[in-house]
Parts: structure tokens; sequence; C-alpha cells
């Protein structure tokens, strides 16, 4: 049995009176590569960024490595090791490609060593970016900007690396070495917790997977088995 | 006109633009964090010349410590008269005091006036800022003067007495044109440095270009924000000390003009932009004083906000206004 990394129990978060997510539970252990599918506005970001401290939820608990988490602002809920690399990157447009990366350990600024050797592992998983490091982070393409984006979590060490929609908007051979990329993050040790909409790729690198609709849960179970559910497969792999 | 006409007109430009720098500084750096004009930056201007004021008279005029009967004002005033040295360190405890006060005081508006309104809609946030400019300028009329306080000692004499510092053809270049003129320069090097080079300063720099992303780097926005309210009313209040030194008095009002010169300086350099409003400050600084030397005094206002039409009309988000394309 392995560690349980994360545990949501039981979330519940309103968007002023609008009760976008009506008690999710969602585990997440060591070494595995959880992802959340499900429609546009099913809950999954909502999910993500309650559990980043984005939204703090009304009711329910979420759990790291069995000490809570939920209620603590953004930045205590980073420097725990939980960090999220949010929807639509949010790279920061007039910083360097190395000033994003340094923004990315700010919490690391006692281990400056340590720092310099994830900004050559960053670099290593994406040759584009130590090509374009002096370059201003809004300059770069969509595809670059998700690398980036990318390499800015791996750059806070994190414990459980969160991933919104990091394939969104990107051409067919950029989600290509996303995924890549996600599937060798996690054979070197990184825990993921991945939103996605493309749900045949999603799955297909998962080890487990949640499916979501409207605020709740209404499957879940180990990737392959969804990827061959029938229901998912109608519903979100656009089979008729 | 002769040559050494325009040469002071410009070197009262300069001293003038330094000013309008620092106080720029104060409305840019909030506004790139937060997105919000602080109508009350002005106010703060105007409390560190009070500030400033009240520190010189009880540090350095002896007619306070009789008027107060506060005999341990004696050895302390002793000190700060005496010599060169006491007088470096009057000029230091003045700014340093009147900086560190008015910084804490708007940290203290942020925390109550503005903080509670972070999530309301934008026009409440600066309607609360304009109550707290009008709150502030009212408790100096009714509890400090309504009237103009001169900037010297209960005697009359000045703290600061202005010599001619160098002489550039039949131009007389005062001390206080180079102290005011290089304070800033050096405060605003130290600034662009910190926020460049330094740690915090990237975190600054971050939170005015995506606040919730800083914040997922692990960034405590509310500690960077109140960081910026401390340093820009101390630019602020510095700006205020110089202003009253120079000029000779302070007054419950006088925040205003500067006030607006100095939003004015910041929006012409591309406001949220910090070099931008150093720029924009020594530019309107200049082109001010020119106008008042050749055209009129009564003409210096029209120029300056002629020169801003201009600005907005050709480069509307200022001369160093962002240029970066953000893909999306």
């Amino acid at each position: 049995m392995s560690n349980t990394v994360l545990s949501v129990e039981n979330i519940h978060t309103f968007y002023g009176q609008i009760e976008a997510l009506k008690g999710i539970s969602v585990r997440v252990d060591e070494g595995e590569i959880v992802t959340l599918i499900g429609a546009n506005g099913a809950g999954k970001s909502t999910t993500l960024n309650t559990i980043s401290g984005l939204l703090t939820p009304k009711k329910g608990t979420i759990k790291l490595f069995g000490e809570t988490i939920s209620g603590l602002p953004v930045h205590k809920v980073t420097a725990k090791g939980v960090v999220q690399v949010p929807e639509g990157r949010r790279i920061f447009p007039r910083m360097t490609v190395e000033e994003n990366l340094e923004m990315g350990a700010f919490l690391r600024n006692k281990e400056p060593a340590a720092v310099k050797e994830s900004v050559t592992r960053v670099f290593d998983l994406f040759p584009r970016l130590k090509e374009r490091r002096t370059q201003k982070g809004g300059t770069l393409s969509g595809g670059e900007q998700q690398m980036l984006a990318m390499g800015r979590g791996i750059m806070a060490s994190p414990k459980l690396l969160m991933l919104d929609e990091p394939s969104m908007g990107l051409a067919p051979v950029v989600v290509e070495i996303i995924f890549d990329t996600i599937v060798k993050l996690n054979q070197e040790g990184i825990t993921i917790l991945l939103v996605e909409q493309n749900a045949a790729m999603a799955l297909q690198v998962a080890n487990r997977g949640y499916v979501l609709e409207v605020g709740t849960l209404a499957l879940e179970g180990p990737g392959k088995e969804l990827l061959h559910n029938e229901q998912v497969r109608k519903t979100y792999l656009g089979e008729v | 006109m002769s040559l050494s006409y325009l040469l002071e007109q410009t070197l009262n430009g300069i001293t003038l633009g330094g000013l309008y720098a620092l106080v720029a500084l104060g409305y840019t750096l909030v506004y790139g964090i937060l997105l919000m004009i602080n109508f009350a930056h002005s106010e703060l201007f105007m409390l560190g010349g009070y500030v400033g004021l009240g520190v010189l008279k009880v540090l350095s005029d002896p007619a306070v410590a009789k008027a107060t009967g506060w005999g341990f004002l004696e050895p302390i005033q002793s000190f700060f008269m005496s010599g060169n040295f006491g007088f470096v360190m009057l000029l230091v405890a003045t700014f340093g005091i009147s900086a560190i006060v008015v910084g804490i005081l708007g940290m203290f508006i942020e925390r109550f006036a503005y903080r509670p309104l972070r999530h309301a809609p934008r026009l409440a946030p600066l309607i609360s800022a304009i109550g707290v400019s009008i709150f502030l300028q009212n408790a100096v009329l009714l509890w400090i003067d309504s009237k103009q306080l001169p900037y010297t000692r209960v005697d009359g004499s000045a703290f600061v007495t202005a010599k001619t510092a160098f002489t550039i053809g039949s131009v007389n270049v005062s001390t206080m044109q180079v102290f005011i003129v290089v304070t800033s320069l050096v405060l605003l090097a130290l600034l662009d440095t910190f926020v460049s080079k330094t740690r915090i300063g990237r975190a600054m720099r971050a939170t005015s270009q995506d606040r919730e992303a800083a914040g997922l780097m692990g960034v405590d926005i509310n500690r960077v924000i109140a960081l910026a309210f401390f340093i820009g009313p101390a630019l602020g209040a510095i700006a205020g000390v110089f202003n009253g030194m120079y000029y000779g008095s302070v007054k419950f009002n006088m925040g205003f003009i500067p006030g607006i010169k100095s939003f004015t300086a910041a929006v012409i350099g591309g406001i949220g932009n910090l070099r931008g409003a150093m720029l924009g400050g020594f530019l309107l600084g200049i082109v001010e004083s020119l106008a008042s030397g050749f055209l009129s005094n009564a003409y210096r206002d029209v120029v300056a906000f002629v020169v801003l039409i201009l600005v907005l009309i050709f480069r509307p988000g200022g001369l160093l206004g962002e240029a970066v394309a953000e893909k999306v």
C-alpha cells in the first residue's frame, strides 16, 4: 500500500450563491497520476482551485499527508508542496523565461544550489525554453508558454503537481510533448493530479480517474477501465 | 532670453521633476499591483511635510524645548545643532522619521480603507481613497492649522540655509537643488535595483503581472501589497519634506496640485511602470519650468496638461508603457 498524498473529503465550494462543488471526494496516492475529467462547468478547475487555496470550501476537508490544508491561504498551501499549474498558463508576461522559473522557486530561497539543479532539469525537459531563456514570457508561443508554466511548477519541487488543462489550445504535436513530459515527470517520482478536457489522452496516462458531472462525482476507477467504460466513451470520447 | 536663463529654468525644472518623480512612484507602484489610483497619496505627501517640520522643530528649535518645558530636549538639540555631523544626522532623522511614519500610515490606510474592498467593484476603493484624502486634509486643518506654516524655527531661521553649491556660467545652483536632485536620483536607483534584482522585488513585479499566479508561486500577496503601500508613501513623504524646505512652508491643501501633477507624470511615463514614472516626473518638471519661464507662470499647468494630452493621443500607454504582445 502506498502513502496517500492528498485526500479531498466531501468538499462543497460556492461562487456566491451557486454551489459549484456538491460534495467531491478525491484521493491521490504517492507516485500516481490521477485525472479529473468532465465537461465544461463540471467543476474540475474549481476542485483544483479549492485544493490550492484560491477558493475556500464551505464544507469538507482537504488533507495533505494527513494534515488538514483546507482553509489555508494559497501561498501557505504552496509552501506545503501542493503546486498548481493554472489553466491558461498564467506565466508572467513581462518577465524573462529565467525570471519566470526563478519565481517558481520563490520559496526555495534557502537552497540556491538545488534551485540551479532544477533549472538545469527544466531546460533538459524543455530545450526550447533554454534557447529562449532571456526572452520575455509574453513573447513565447502558446506551447512554449505551457512548457514554461510546467517548468515553473517543477521549480517549486512539488510533493503534488496539479496541472489544469495543460493541453488546452495547443497543436497536436505540442500536446504530445506535454503528455510525454507528464509521464516522464511521474516516472521521476512526482505525484500528479491532472485536469483535462482531452479525456482520451488523460485516461491513457492516468493510473486512476474521476469523472465529474456538474459538481458531483459520476464515476471513478482505474484509467484503463474508464477508457473502456461505455458511458465514458459515449459522453467524453465522442463515440456514438 | 539668454542661455543662462534657459539653463536656470531647466535646473528649476529638474529639481521640481525630482519631486514629481518621487511622488509619481507612489501612484504607479500601487496602480501596478492593485489597478487602483490611490487618491490619498497626495495627502501622504502633504503629511510627510508636516511630520518633517515637527521632527525638525523638536530636534533643532530651542524655542520648542522652552515652550514645552522638556528639559531632556536640550542636549539632543545641542547635538543636532552642532557642526556638520549633527546637521547631517538631523537631516537623516527628519527624512527617516517622516518616511517611516507616513509609510506606516500608508500601510494602515491600505489595511482598513482598501483591503476590505479588494473584491468589490473597482469604483468602491476609488471612492474610499477620495474619502481618506478628504479625511486627512481635514484632520490636518482641524488638529494642526488651517493657515500655512513656515518651514522655519520659531525665530524665523531656516533649518537648512540655502547656499550656492556651485555656479555654471552666471547661474547659481543652490545646495538645496543639488540635495533634492541627488537624493531623488539615488532613491530612484535604489528602488529600481530593489525591484529588478531582489527576491522580494521580483515578487512585487510578479504580483503586478498576475496576482493569482504569484500567489500560486507562494508569494504572500497581502505582504507585497502592504510593502507597496509602505514604499510609495515613504517616498512621497520624503518629497513632502523637500517641498517644505524648498518652498519654505506647508499647508493642509498643499498636496492637491503636486499630487495631480505627479499622477500626470505617472500616466505620461506609462502608469504601472516605475522607470516611466521617473521619466515622466522629470519631463513634466522641466516642461513646466520652461513654460513658466518663457511663456508665463500662468501657463505652466496648461502646458503640463497639453503634454499629457499629446502623450495620450500618440502613445496611449504612456512613453514607457508596456509594448509586449501578450499571446492568449
